[in-house]
Parts: structure tokens; sequence; C-alpha cells
């Protein structure tokens, strides 16, 4: 086997990669469906209705994409710098903590003013915490996977000791939750008997945004550059570590900014099963996206799809609904082999 | 009771080993992995994977031995799929390795589920048992401190030696080191740099999934879902921390699995001082540590991450 | 200047030509990368007990040929045949296991291990549960006392030096029994009296019945080792005789095409000191300093070269005026101005172009586009980004003009610079610095691996730039390229500069002593001590 990079790549094989990824994961999935004892197309079916074929099966799923597309910009724009940020998951509880803490009660404001304020705080809380990884990777080179993955157990943790500890909701029968945010600070609905969310809207602004950042700024343009080549960066003059630190307090905003939505959006109070995996995923969705800001807007779609779908196929026939997990993951398997393919061609002789 | 004498009860000693096993297995296989160039941040979940493996088979009526190979089995197929896709094609590594755990994580809990749809408690198997070979018995302390562990413990201590003497006792050893060093030395030699990687990474990653099915098999009798909880991660750290040497690997689980003890020992007796959150999250903050002090000292394998590709200009 | 004089080796080479079987051949071998041909239909045999020089520009496709006869690369068509045998393609084992060994331009060695462990690696079976480290050990230093290629086998190579390192990569090839030896450009790295033990070393081989073929663009090394010489230009064999039966002219003809082009010299003017290190000192983590107590002068209109064997600090003083290293002792001060806290972004500031030698990797972001490449010093300038926004209309104007002026072949400015060739990468950098009207100007290997016309080109806008009043600070390993071009040339060695010599009129043996670490000096004429302030 031999492997040639190919001389050009045309803008619909770009295009083609990850409806390859797409596909095999849609095979796997149907593979694990036969093993199960039931028929792939009846599962598809259900699949597909229970996340698009009513009002309500696609407000759930624009519900279900809103962190999606937020953690998956996180991951888009960290990686593109080459900055591997894993801890998606600790900032989005990170944002979901500042929020609780800032939303229910020490500050009376308006919504208008109470929303933009807690997305605000929460995202620097996210940032913040990507932080300390970041420096350790640009001042002590260590590896920030590792850390940022390890980090995401710590949050967890913090979070756990926050609900069954100080900030307990003595009102909610000894659940562990704590005490809901005011109701300025809920985001408003914006379709009737559904849970779906300004969020929504909020995240697509979030994507445009990032896409206009990283194409037409200075700061985009030295993160592109630092993700190529940090040495032809460094050597051109930029000052990689200033860029590396910006990418970290953007990804970690980003973040955390999901689990703001997902708190004031959707729950309204902290839990623990706040996120089933949402800054995992945003890994999936932004790779599946190939890195690009509003491409991130439909693989998340499409991961939420998987995600709603399988939940309601899995109340309908009896299959595990973790196969919505094993998709993803060949997902992003898949995605990576299409991308290659793309740029390299495999001879065989 | 003072917090020194734990150090001189048999006890401690014994919880400090039996934690340590998985890390040691898992460490080791990580180790191997990475010597030969590979980053596997697959570990994670064909820890998870080797756990489910293991308690299925022998659950399903297999006996225990067979259940380890069987799970190590498993571990050397993720580890092969990790191999294809970063060695043969050149993927990145990171990206690959958490495609790998999140797969292999995944699809344990569906197999589990699907195979056992209605437990509502995690059934029981009949784990391995702690060993009392006659003679173990008549060393004072060591011995002590052997006799309460279970053979698969036996079998992380052994597979450091074995390890280490492959390593650096045998040719297979040594292209495997000079692998993860400057494959094109091993290319212009006249070996193959993706055969000896993906074997590296197979058998690193069979390991794993050996200490992945330590926790099913004999530190417990049950599978939990998200049971592995980090550990691999764990490992990783602990890789830097050892230099990549097999020796200081164990060396490095056993401090870690001695603080674990610590904090285990300090929470029982403080009581409610300091929620149990907070210790809970000292092997992670441990790892973070190591990683940080290493950081200055840390001579990784040079080729570490970057794939070779035959004929590249 | 290599090697013995012909008539005092032993054995009449020239007779053994064609009566014998030639022991290698190569037929019809066509490889392509891509677009570029790097072989098309290369024929070629080794005699017995012979010597051959591949000879050819930077590019012709020297190293891609050996390489496919190694099984580094497998060749789109066309055959190798060994000792009469069919080579299977993409074997660097086959070729191993029928004799053929090979010394690599970037040694195939691992830093953190022993000589012994390079040398055996590969020689045992891998199922084998044991080392026979005695025995391998035995037979090494045999086959350094035959050969005297002496080098301790327990120490690491990273402690070894590049010579010793290059013996180990002899031995590599010895130790498995090679009949035929190829060297890629294995003077590259050396002093010339190091290059003159090599040959004689490879001399003593040939004569025990090995049988070797060296690549090398220089043609003083084809004339005073070689027997027989191969022309390769474009990756075709375009010339071939008995090296006693040509001459060096007729060769360089060959490499060439045609007549090399020439650079226009303008006078020389004397001009003001606009660069001066005093005393800088960088140290590594070794034991000796990178750069130790260096000393340079530049003036204006001059191009100052720097001569030296690679390896004793070139980089560091690239990396220096790059801004990318910080020095820990010394100072650096440019027009008048004393340069406190180096970096890229301050050298830039103070007027010095940068062209590195590393193209892809520390030049250009090889993945982004001609434009943003070109923009990647600029784009933060008030003509081309407000507030934080840039102007990608004023920056692709300007990429446009540039992309003109230098003449750079690419489809668009929106083309990766990925998929340019290499004398257009150069361009492009070189595009990029002298937009800025640097005064100073570094360039590092600037014509490594371009033929002869982008060379030429490179030269002629090092020299306009040199006109217009910049200096110019040249480092090359190639010291044809420094006599051709320099003013003036320090030579380096361990870390410091040798006292400035002219260019012209230099005397090369001398320049060769003083880059093997010789304190005598270059030039009894100018009268300096050969060490400066040391």
């Amino acid at each position: 086997m031999r492997i040639e990079p190919r001389e050009s790549v045309s803008l619909a094989m770009k295009g083609i990669a990850p409806l390859m990824a797409v596909g095999t994961a849609m095979l796997v999935c149907s593979a694990l469906l036969v093993w199960a004892g039931a028929s792939p197309t009846q599962g598809w079916v259900l699949m597909i209705s229970g996340a698009l074929g009513s009002k309500f099966a696609l407000s759930e799923t624009l519900t279900r994409a809103t962190p999606l597309i937020l953690t998956g910009l996180a991951a888009a724009v960290a990686f593109r710098a080459k900055l591997w940020n894993i801890g998606g998951e600790g900032q989005f509880y990170m944002g979901a903590v500042v929020a609780t803490w800032l939303g229910t009660g020490p500050f009376a404001m308006p919504p208008y003013l109470m929303i933009p304020y807690l997305f605000l705080a929460g995202a620097m809380g996210g940032g913040l915490l990507l932080l300390l990884p970041t420096l350790l990777k640009t001042r002590l080179q260590v590896d920030e996977v590792v850390t940022t993955l390890l980090l995401n157990f710590i949050v967890i943790l913090f979070v756990n000791w926050l609900v069954f500890g100080p900030w307990k909701d003595p009102m909610a029968m000894g659940w562990p939750q704590a005490a809901p945010v005011v109701d300025q600070a809920l985001l408003p609905q914006v379709l009737d008997k559904t849970r779906l969310h300004l969020g929504f809207f909020i995240a697509l602004f979030c994507a445009v945004g990032v896409w206009w950042f990283m194409r037409a700024t200075t700061w985009g343009f030295e993160i592109r550059a630092v993700g190529a080549s940090p040495r032809a960066s460094a050597f051109a003059g930029m000052p990689v570590a200033a860029v590396t630190v910006r990418t970290a307090l953007l990804s970690g905003g980003l973040a955390a900014m999901a689990g703001v939505a997902e708190l004031c959006g959707v729950k309204g109070y902290l839990t623990l099963d706040l996120s089933p995996g949402f800054g995992y995923s945003g890994i999936v969705v932004a790779m599946l996206a190939a890195l690009h800001p509003l491409g991130v807007v439909a693989s998340a779609l499409f991961v939420a799809v998987i995600q709603i779908g399988a939940d309601s196929m899995s109340r309908s026939i009896n299959i595990s609904s973790y196969i919505a997990d094993v998709t993803t993951a060949v997902c992003l398997l898949a995605v990576l082999v299409a991308m290659f393919l793309t740029r390299y061609r495999i001879r065989w002789r | 009771m003072d917090i020194l004498s734990f150090f001189l009860e048999t006890g401690f000693w014994m919880a400090t080993l039996r934690m340590a096993t998985p890390l040691i297995l898992g460490t080791l296989g990580e180790l191997i992995c990475e010597r030969a160039g590979v980053l596997n941040l697959g570990i994670e979940g064909i820890m998870a994977a080797g756990c489910m493996a293991g308690w299925t088979w022998v659950y399903m009526g297999g006996d225990l031995w067979t259940g380890v190979l069987f799970a190590a089995f498993i571990g050397a197929l993720f580890g092969l799929l990790h191999a294809l896709f970063t060695v043969h094609l050149g993927l990145s590594q990171h990206v690959t390795g958490l495609g790998i755990t999140m797969l292999a994580a995944s699809l344990s809990s569906f197999v589990f589920r699907m195979l056992l749809p209605s437990a509502t408690t995690p059934p029981k198997i009949v784990p391995f048992q702690p060993l009392a070979p006659p003679l173990l018995a008549d060393i004072p302390v060591l011995g002590q401190i052997l006799i309460g562990q279970t053979a698969l413990t036996m079998v992380a201590l052994a597979a450091v030696a074995v390890v280490s003497y492959v390593l650096y006792r045998t040719p297979a050893g040594l292209a495997v080191r000079m692998a993860g060093e400057n494959p094109m030395a091993v290319e212009a030699q006249g070996l193959s740099v993706f055969a000896i990687r993906t074997w590296a990474v197979m058998a690193g990653s069979a390991l794993m999934a050996v200490g992945g099915a330590f926790l099913t098999m004999s530190a417990f009798d049950a599978y939990y879902i998200g049971m592995v909880n980090g550990r691999g991660w764990i490992c990783i750290a602990l890789v830097v921390f050892a230099s990549w040497k097999p020796g200081k690997a164990l060396l490095g689980c056993l401090l870690f699995a001695a603080f674990d003890a610590i904090q285990m020992r300090v929470q029982q007796q403080s009581g409610m001082l300091i929620p149990y959150q907070f210790y809970l999250m000292m092997p992670y903050v441990f790892s973070i540590i190591a990683l940080i002090v290493m950081s200055r000292r840390a001579a990784y394998p040079k080729a570490l991450l970057i794939p070779f590709r035959k004929g590249e200009r | 200047m290599t090697g013995p004089p012909r008539a005092m080796r032993g054995g009449p080479s020239c007779d053994r030509d064609s009566m014998t079987e030639p022991v290698l051949k190569l037929s019809g071998v066509t490889k392509a990368f891509g677009p570029v041909m790097a072989n098309e239909n290369v024929t070629l045999e080794l005699r017995p007990g012979e010597m051959l020089a591949l000879l050819g520009e930077n590019g012709a496709g020297k190293t891609t040929l050996m390489s496919i006869l190694f099984g580094h690369y497998v060749a789109d068509s066309g055959e190798v045949e060994v000792f009469g045998r069919a080579l299977p393609a993409g074997s660097p084992r086959a070729a191993l296991a029928a004799g053929v060994g090979m010394v690599h331009q970037h040694f195939t060695l691992a830093d953190n291990m022993t000589v012994l462990d390079n040398v055996m690696l590969g020689t045992e079976s891998l199922l084998s549960p044991t080392r026979d480290t005695g025995a391998a050990l035995t037979r090494l230093t045999g086959l350094m006392e035959r050969f005297g290629l002496r080098v301790n086998p327990r120490a690491m190579i990273r402690s070894l030096s590049v010579g010793e390192r290059q013996r180990v990569e002899i031995l590599k090839a010895l130790y498995r029994d090679a009949r035929i030896l190829i060297l890629d450009e294995p003077t590259a790295v050396l002093t010339p009296q190091e290059a003159q033990h090599l040959f004689a070393t490879l001399h003593q081989m040939v004569d025990q019945g090995l049988s070797v073929i060296f690549i090398t663009h220089k043609l003083r090394e084809v004339m005073a080792a070689s027997d027989r010489c191969v022309v390769l230009r474009h990756g075709r064999v375009v010339f071939e005789a008995a090296t006693a039966e040509t001459s060096a002219g007729e060769l360089a003809r060959a490499m060439v095409g045609s007549d090399i082009p020439r650079t226009s010299r303008p006078e020389p003017r004397q001009g003001k000191e606009i660069l001066y290190l005093d005393a800088i000192t960088v140290r590594g983590r070794g034991a000796t300093p990178l750069l130790d107590g260096l000393n340079l002068n530049l003036r204006s209109h001059e191009i100052l070269g720097i001569a030296g064997v690679s390896g004793n600090g070139q980089a560091q003083l690239a990396d220096l005026l790059s801004g990318l290293i910080v020095p820990d002792d010394g100072q650096m001060v440019i027009h008048g101005k004393r340069v406190h806290a180096p970096s890229p972004a301050a050298m830039l500031a103070h007027g010095v172009g940068r062209v590195p030698d590393d193209r892809t990797g520390t030049g250009l972001v090889a993945d982004m586009t001609v434009l943003e490449n070109l923009s990647t010093e600029v784009y933060r300038l008030p003509a081309f980004a407000r507030r934080g926004i840039m102007n990608f209309k004023a920056l692709a104007s300007r990429a446009r003009q540039l992309v003109q002026a230098f003449d750079i072949r690419c489809p668009s400015v929106d083309t990766p610079v990925r998929t340019l060739s290499g004398g257009n990468m150069q361009k492009l950098i070189l595009a990029r610095v002298l937009s800025g009207a640097p005064s100073v100007i570094l360039v590092n290997q600037p014509t490594w691996g371009l033929d002869v016309g982008a060379t030429a080109y490179v030269h002629q806008q090092l020299l306009d730039a040199a006109a217009r009043g910049a200096g110019v600070v040249l480092i090359s390993e190639d010291l044809d390229e420094l006599l051709q071009v320099a003013d003036r040339i320090q030579v380096m060695y361990q870390g410091s500069l040798s006292a400035p010599v002219p260019a012209a009129g230099v005397d090369r043996a001398g320049l060769g002593l003083l880059m093997s670490g010789s304190h005598a000096s270059p030039n009894a004429a100018t009268g300096t001590t050969a060490r400066s302030a040391a």
C-alpha cells in the first residue's frame, strides 16, 4: 500500500468527505440494528421520524443541537489553532456553575440585561478554566490533552459537591440539585408548547460570529496561521503564546456558553445530568464540520438527529440508546479517514 | 490514629498494591505504544472494553483465565484499529485516540445493555480469589502483602519484568524503541516501521484491556457503565511521570496508589470535615501535578506523534 | 582537493571495465512525484571495484534514483538488478540482503541510543529472545580495525561528531556485508580535510573489492576521487564518461545544460556599519556554548559570507538574527540602536529581513495561500488592518503586484503554498522580505535545492539589494556560492567566527583549515589573526 498526496482537491471532494463519514456511520449503525434483531429500515424510519417527524420532535432536535453547536464551535476554534481542548465537558459545567451562582439571586436585573450578563460571566468562567492547561502548555510544554481531560473529572466532582452540599436546594425533596435560577435569567421560549428557547438563535449567532472572526480579523488570521504552523508564525513575528491564550479564552468561553444555554434554557437549575457528554460530542461535531464554523451548525443538527432519534427509537423497539454514542463515535473515525482521502490517494501495488 | 502508622500496616500496602494493579497494566500498555512512537488516547475506552469483555466472558460461562485472554484479544482488536488509522494512514493520533475511546466505551455499554436488557442490579460473577501459595506466607511482611492479592496482580508485576526485559534485552524491543526514536533508521535497516508499530500498539492495547478486566474480574465482581472513570487518562500522565521506563512506571503507579490509599484512610477517619468529593478529586489533581513536575525533564520518544510515511519527500 | 592522486592508488581500475559483468544495473527507471518527473528512463551500471560518481545539480534526481535502488521509493517503471538478480521493488530489506548498503545524507541514526544498538538493529531475528551483543561487538571492532573507522561502540549517537556519525553509517553497511556502497552527498557535512580522509577510506574499500557510488554536486570531488562519472539533469542521464577522459568544464556544461546564467555584479562601495554583534554567547543544553563570544560587523552595500561545516553554530546565528533566540550574553546593535528584547517582531521593526533555510517549515505556512503567506509580516500595518479587521482587498492587490514583480509562478494568489516548486517558494519568501525594504538581510542556505535558474535569480536579488544599500549576511555551506557572491567571508567554527577575509583572491585550502578549527589565516595578505576576540 502506498499513500500519495493529491495535487489538487476539488471542492466537490471536500463536500463529499463528511457525507462519506455519515454514510459509514449509518452502515455500522445498521449492522448493530441487525445484530440486535431489528430491521435497519424500521430502525432508521423510527429514528428519523423520532427526530424530525413532528413539530415537537423537530423542536426537541433543535433544542439538543443548541449546546452541540456551541461546544462544536469551541472544539473547532481550538483545534484550528492546534490547541487540543478536550475539556469542553468541564467548561460546559463551569459555565453552568457561574450562571447558577450569579443567576440565583445576588443581582436583580431585567431579562435583557440578565441574560447577556450570565452568558458573558459564564463564558469568562469557562475561558479561565481552559487558561490553566493552556498556560501549562505554553510555559511548560505540558500536553493539554491529558490536563483538559483530567480537569473534566475535577470540575464534575466539584459540581457533585455543590449539588450535594452547599448549593443543595432544600425545596427539591432531597434530589441533588441546586436552586433554580431566577425567572429573569430564563431564556424565553421561541415555539409554543416546546422546549426550544432563545439559546438556539444565540448559538446560530455565535456560529456566524466565529466564522466572521476567523475570516476577517487579524486575531482570526493569527489563530489560523499559528494552527497551521506555529514555527512559521513565530518566525513571521506573531505572538504565538498570546494567540494560543486568546484561542483558549474563546474556546473555553464558547463551551461554557453551552452550559449557560442549557441551564437557563432547558433545565433551569444545576444538576449532575445537565450534560449527556455535550463536551465530548462537540469534538465529533467540529471534526464532522472539518472545523468550519458554519459547518458546525449542520453537523450539530446531524448529531442531534442521531441522539434524539436514537432515544425515540430505543423507546419504540427494544434497543439500547447507546447506539447513538456508537454512531457518533463511528462518525468521528470515519470523517478522519474521509478527510484523509481528500488529501491523499491510496495505491495498492 | 496517627497518619504515619498507616505505613506500618500490611492492610495499607495490600490496598495500595490492589489499587495500583490496573494502573500498572494500563501504564505499561501505554508505555509500549508510546515507545514505538504512537500516543494511544484510546486507553480509556480500551480499558472499558476489557472490563466489559472479561466480565461478560465469565458471566456467559467461560472460565476466568480465558476471560482475561478474551479481554486482551478485544483490546488488541481496538489497538489494531488505532494502528491502522494512525500508523498506516498517519491520521492525527490525538483525534483518532479519542475516537477509539468513544467507540470502545459506547460499544461496550451498548453490547452490555443488549446482552442484559432486563438487569436492574448488575449481575455478579465469581472473581479471582486471593492467592495463598504456601511458601509466600513465610516471607515476612512482603509475603503478607502479596498473599492478599489475586493472580492478576501477580500478572501485572510479572508484566513489568517482562516488558522491561523485552524492551531492553531483545531485538524486537530494540526495534520498538528505535521506531519511536527515528523510524527512518528502522526503515534503512530493512525492517518495517508499520509492522513494528502495529504490533506494539496491539500488544500495548491488550495489556490495557487486561488492566480494565482486573476491575471486573478481581477488584469487583460486576460491571458498571463508566467504571474505568478516568484511570486511562491517569495512566497517560503516569507514563510521562515514569519517563517512559517500565521500572519507574511501577514505582509511579505504586506511589500514586499509595496516595490514593492514604486519602481514603484520611477520608474515613476525618469524617465529614472535608467533603468526600475533594478526596475523589485527588487522583486527577496528582496526575496534573505529576505532569507539571516532570515537564522540565520529560524526554519524549523523539518520533512520538509523528506519522511515518514511506517514500515521503 | 580530495583524495590521493589517482596514480598512487593500487590497481589499474580503468582496465577493469567492459570485460566484467556489472554488479549493479538500473534499466529504464522512471519515477514521478505528481507532475514532477524525478527520474526518466534512467539506465546505469556499476562495475566491480569501481568508484562511480553520480553528479548533478540539486533536484536533478540523484537521491531519488538511489532511494529507488535502496527500496525507499518504488519506481513507476524500470528494473534494478544486483549481481545479476532482479531486486524486488520497495524493499530496503531485499536491498540489504543483496549486498547494497546506503549512507544517507540525513543520517538514519537514533540519537538516544548507542552505536552498537544502531548497528545491530535489524540484524537479528525479531523473534529471538536474546541479543548477542558480545559477538556483535567483536565483529564490529574487527570491521573498525580493518577499515580504520574508529568510534566508541558504547557511545550514544548524540555525543558523536558529524564525522563520527558518518563512520557509524558506513559501519552499519559493512556490518551487513555490503558489497555495494551508496553514499548520498557524503562530504556535505565534512571539512575538506575530513572529506579527503573519507575518500581515502572509500578507496581502501574499493581495493578490498567493494563497489561504490557516491552522489555529489561538487566537480572537484568527481575529478579527484572517481573512476567514472554519470551526470543527471532533470532526472535523465545526460553524460557518462571515464573520469580520466573528461574535464571539469565538460562536466559543468553537462550538469547545467547550458551556459551558467551570469549574475551582474555592481562595483563594491564602502558602506557604514549597520549591524554589530558584540561577544554574543548562547548556551545550549550541552557543555559547550552554541555561540561563543561571537563578533560580527556588517556594513551597508556589502554581502558578508558565513562559511563553515554545518553544526558549528550557523543555525543559532540565523536564529539570533531572526529573533528566535535571545543571547545569554553580549549585545546586538542595529543602526546604532541596541536590540534589548530580541524577537521576530523586534527584528522586523529594526529593519531586518530574514530568509530561513527551512522554507516549508519556518519560512512559510505551507497550508496557507500565497496571499496569506505574503501577508504574514505586514497584516497588522495600518494600511492592511483597521481596528483588528483585515483589509483583504489591499492585501490581495499587494500580493498580486509582488507575484508579478518577483515572477512567482502560481495559478492564483489563493493557491496553497504547499503546491509551489522550491524555487517559487524561495521567490515568495524573497518577495515578502524585500518588499519591506530591509536594511539588514539574513539569508541562510538560500539556494539549497534550487536549480541553476532559480539560484542565479536569488543571487541577483541579493546583489541588487546590496547595491541599494542593504547589508546581507549570507550563511552557506557551499563555498562556491560564497566565493561567487560575497564581498567578505568569515568562517564559523564551534560557535565563533574567524576574522573576515575579502572574498576576492581568497585561498580555498586556507578556508578549509579554518573550517576544521585550525588557526591558520586563509589570506596572509590581510595580516589579521584567525580567531577574532576570543
